[in-house]
Parts: structure tokens; sequence; C-alpha cells
């Protein structure tokens, strides 16, 4: 049991973390919900001053927000779906035993170290270019037409670069909970005769559940504001095909400089974060607790 | 007989696991190959074999200056690295060691902060640095990134603190050791697999955290975001020396990956892997 003065001394170590992370996201939260309620703009302050609830009107009336929380929770959704089951396949893979292992880790881990705006750039030059890229080259090859990534499937083009980042952490995080799991116990669910599905159904899954949580959990975080992979490549386009929550809030407070409205752009993201942050924690909670 | 099906089990799994890592790495290998071909050659057509000039690196480096952004870069990502680890393992610390009811709320309520998406707040924060005079200051950048990954690092430091047995400092204790004894000679031989790794990871997120250091910096802070920023523009459509620019970026910290990705794979966990 913790003594008073034990405890008192645990409060004081924590409180510079708590403080500052405190302070960090109160402020910049209590100065966007002011500015979300003013008409605010730095190029024409004639008309600025208070204006209630009209920047929320005007935010939501915008013909690219519903679209735009919709692309959101797509590419957070789908890059969730492709990097937990293929990280999962590929940690089955690369777990087997093969020659050279150390150097496919290697590799594998390699896109996670890419900063976004190279890894935007690369696949938009080198590789979805539709006259110069690589995928350009393979279809020509086989005599097809290009496809024009950006300009018909800008979604899909950004979930595979945004999946490709996120591919690796997915993978070795699985990977690592996969090679703990105990030898023994699945040399006796083989003895018993479990073949390799079930194995993998009863065994290998429960045992991965808390790293499953834990890939969850941090891509959550930062697929929810994914912008580097938006900016380089699509721009949001064509029209908002490919905007997602955070994008909308750029282009409304840098490009066209309606800062009130951007800031109800930016409390309405706050919220849509907390909605999924709270289903996430919720799940990692429980799980994190065995 | 069984070992033949081995051996083949392990050929075939082999095969298929280099197919699928080369695949995976192919955007970064061919980048760099790119990298020494020359604008002619860039846009020929698919060739994994390039010249191997390097006109396009000698041009980066004339355009843009290569090593102010990569000094800046490896200051803001140690220099905020260090300052998280300051608040951070006292937190760790007693989170780990004196747990309390609350303790866990306390690293949830931390790791939601990071939810909230950064251009929510550009304005307010874009606001302040002006006001403080520190738009373009690797000072002011270097705290931004510590705020930015606190979270993280506490958490990882807790993972890694909470699996120190307490009964190894009871013996110590019992042993007749002083607080300062106990300090040098147990825990901190225990607990600094834990920080490096921590540190480790933080380092590669700073460096390539791409919002904060590409907008609140112009020339003297900007670090290797911003200046891989400058070739995405319509007039950067030179492939080679693109692939230039971007193996320049991500070289450094690729290979610092590279050599500590063991202990790396260990702390990314979370704790989720005993």
């Amino acid at each position: 049991m913790a003594t008073q003065q034990t405890r008192s001394l645990a409060r004081f170590m924590m409180a510079p973390s708590v403080v500052l992370l405190f302070v960090w996201m109160i402020v910049p939260l209590v100065i966007t919900i002011w500015f979300s309620f003013q008409q605010y703009n730095p190029l024409n302050p004639i008309r600025d001053g208070f204006v209630g609830f009209s920047n929320y009107a005007l935010f939501y009336s915008n013909p690219a927000f519903l679209q735009s929380i919709l692309n959101t929770l797509v590419l957070v959704g789908s890059v969730l779906l492709i990097t937990v089951i293929g990280g999962i396949a590929l940690a089955l893979l690369i777990d087997q035993p093969m020659w050279g292992q150390g150097i496919v880790r290697i590799l594998v881990i390699s896109p996670f170290f890419v900063m976004p705006p190279v890894a935007a750039l690369v696949w938009k030059n080198m590789i979805m270019h539709p006259q110069y890229g690589v995928f350009a080259d393979i279809a020509r090859f086989f005599g097809m037409q290009p496809i024009d990534w950006f300009g018909q499937h800008p979604m899909l083009a950004i979930i595979i670069i945004v999946a490709w980042q996120w591919l690796p952490f997915a993978t070795l995080i699985l990977l690592t909970a996969l090679q703990s799991l105990d030898g023994e116990q699945k040399e006796a669910a083989e003895m018993d005769g479990a073949g390799f599905v079930s194995r993998f159904i009863y065994l290998t899954l429960p045992h991965m559940s808390r790293a499953i949580t834990v890939v969850i959990l941090i891509q959550t975080i930062f697929l929810l504001s994914v912008y580097a992979e938006i900016l380089v490549t699509t721009n949001g386009g064509p029209g908002y095909a490919s905007t997602n929550l955070p994008f909308l809030v750029y282009q409304k407070a840098l490009l066209e400089f309606k800062i009130g409205q951007a800031s109800a752009g930016g409390v309405i993201a706050v919220i849509l974060a907390n909605i999924v942050a709270f289903f996430a924690m919720r799940a990692v909670g429980k799980n994190l607790d065995k | 007989m069984a070992r033949a099906v081995t051996t083949q089990h392990k050929t075939i799994a082999t095969a298929a696991a280099w197919i699928v890592a080369l695949l995976i790495f192919f955007p970064i290998l061919y980048t760099i190959i790119t990298s020494f071909k020359s604008e002619q050659e860039a846009i020929q057509g698919f060739a994994l074999i390039p010249s191997g000039t390097i006109e396009s690196y000698s041009e980066v480096q004339a355009q843009s200056g290569y090593f102010k952004f990569f000094l800046n870069s490896v200051l803001l990502s140690v220099g905020s690295t260090i300052l998280a680890l300051l608040v951070a393992i006292p937190a760790a610390w007693s989170m780990a060691f004196s747990p309390t009811k609350r303790t866990k709320d306390i690293l949830m309520w931390m790791l939601s902060t990071k939810m909230m998406p950064a251009v929510a707040v550009l304005f307010p924060i874009y606001l302040i640095f002006r006001d403080s005079g520190l738009l373009d200051s690797r000072a002011g950048l270097m705290v931004m990134l510590m705020l930015i990954n606190l979270p993280i690092v506490v958490w990882m430091l807790y993972t890694y603190f909470r699996e120190i047995p307490g009964e190894i400092l009871e013996a110590a204790r019992m042993d007749g050791a002083s607080l300062w004894n106990e300090i040098v000679y147990v825990l901190t031989p225990m607990a600094v697999p834990g920080i490096a790794s921590t540190m480790l990871l933080n380092i590669i997120l700073a460096w390539n955290e791409a919002f904060w250091t590409i907008r609140l910096t112009t020339t003297e802070a900007a670090p290797l975001t911003a200046f891989i920023s400058s070739f995405s523009s319509p007039q950067g459509l030179f492939w080679a020396k693109l692939s230039a620019a971007s193996t320049l970026a991500i070289a450094p910290i690729l290979i610092m990956g590279w050599f500590s990705q063991k202990q790396l794979v260990r702390g990314l966990t979370f704790g989720a892997v005993k």
C-alpha cells in the first residue's frame, strides 16, 4: 500500500507531463471554439465579429462536408482493414522457417521510416504516374491503357499509399506477437490433430488479440489526421472526391482565409475524433487490463 | 522423408516471403535506382540498371542546400526527444511503481490528446507562435514536437518500467543499498533498454512529422520535410532530381532504423506482447 508520502511524490513526478498536455490540449481548443463563433478573415476584416452558430451552419451546408466525413471514415476503415488482414497474413508468412529472415524483416519494415511527403511524392510520380509511372509501364507491357489513378480513383490511390506506409507497422507488431506464442502449445495442438485453420482460429488469433487492438488504436490516431499524402497527390480533388475532414479545414483556413468556418470545422473534427477515440479506447482499455 | 518436406516447405516460404518483401520495398528501391539516372533515362521507361551518374545529387544540392535542412532535422528530432524523455520518465516511473486507480485513465486521457487533429488547432497555434516570436524557430518547434509525441513516450516507458519487478528493489533495500545505489546499480541497467528504444521510435516520429514542421517554418528552422515539399510543386517534374531529393530525405532515418530495428520493434508493441 502506498503511503501518503510516496503518493504525493508520485503526483509530483507526474505533474509536468499532465500539466503540459492539459495546457497543450485546452488552450488551442478554447481559442478554436472562440473563433468558431466569430467571423474572422485576415484579408477582409470589415465584417469581423460575433456570428453565433452561422459558421457551423455554413460549414455544414458546404457540399464537401458530408463527403469529407465519409472520406475520413472510408480512409481510416479501409486502411485498418488492409493493414490488419494483410499484416496477419504477412506475419504468418514471415514466421515460417526460411533463409534470410532478417533481411526480409528489414525490407518489410522500411516503408515505416519514410516520411509522408516522400511516400506520397514517390507513389505519385514514380509508381502511379499515368505516363511515366511503373504501373503505366506494366499496363503498356500488357497492351492495356494506363490508369489515371489520381483522376479516376483518387480515394483508392490514397488508400493504397497510406496502407503501404502502415502495413509494416502492423506486420511487425503482429509478427512479434506471433513469435511470443508458446511453441509447446502449438505442438500440443498439432499432436491433438488440430489443422492449420483451427490452430489459427483457436490458438493464434486469441493470442494476437492484444497486439491487434494496439495496431488498431495507434493507427486510428494517425489515420484520422492524414494530410500530407492528400496535399501532395490529389489536393483533395477531383472536386472533393478525396478531401477528408482535416484537409477541408486546411482549405478553409489557409486557402480561403475563412478562419471562423475553419475553426467550426476544426471543432467538428475534434468531436468526430473523440467519437472514434471513445470506441477505440474502450476496446483497448478492456484488452489492456487482461 | 520428413526432412525433405521441411526443406521444400522452407524453400517455398523463403521464395514467397522474399517476393512479398521486395514488392513492399520496391518503391523505395526504385527511387534509389532512379536517383542515379540522368533525367533523360528516368523517363525512358522501366529500367533497373541506372547509368550511375550523380548529377541529380549535385543539382539538388546546388538548388536547395541539403545540409542545413539535415542539421535542422537532427536537432529537432533529437532535441524534442530528449525534452520528451526528461518530462516523461518521472511520470512513467511513478505510474509504473505507485499506480493508483486512476493511472489507466490518465494514460488513456494522455493518448486521447493525440486524437485531436492538428489542423483543427493550426490557427490558434500559429497565432501563439507568431505573437511570441516562435515562428520559424528551432526552440518553438522542438517544444511542439515534444508535446505531440509526449503521450506515446509516456505510454512506451510505462510499459517498459512496469516489467521491472518491484521485488528486486525490495531485495536491494534489504541488502542495505542506499537510494542512490539502488538507482545506479539496480534500476538504471534495467531501464536503459526501454528508454533507448523509446528514444529511437520518438526520433523517427519527430523526423517524419510533416504537418507542424512544414506549417511553422520558412527557412531558418526548416527540416527535411520542408526540403522535400519544395520539390512537390509542378515545376518539380524532374524524376531523377526528385528521386535524389527523396533519397537524401529518408536515407539517414532509414539507415538508423535498419540498425536498430530489433529494439524498435520490441518497443513498438506498446506492451501488447510480453
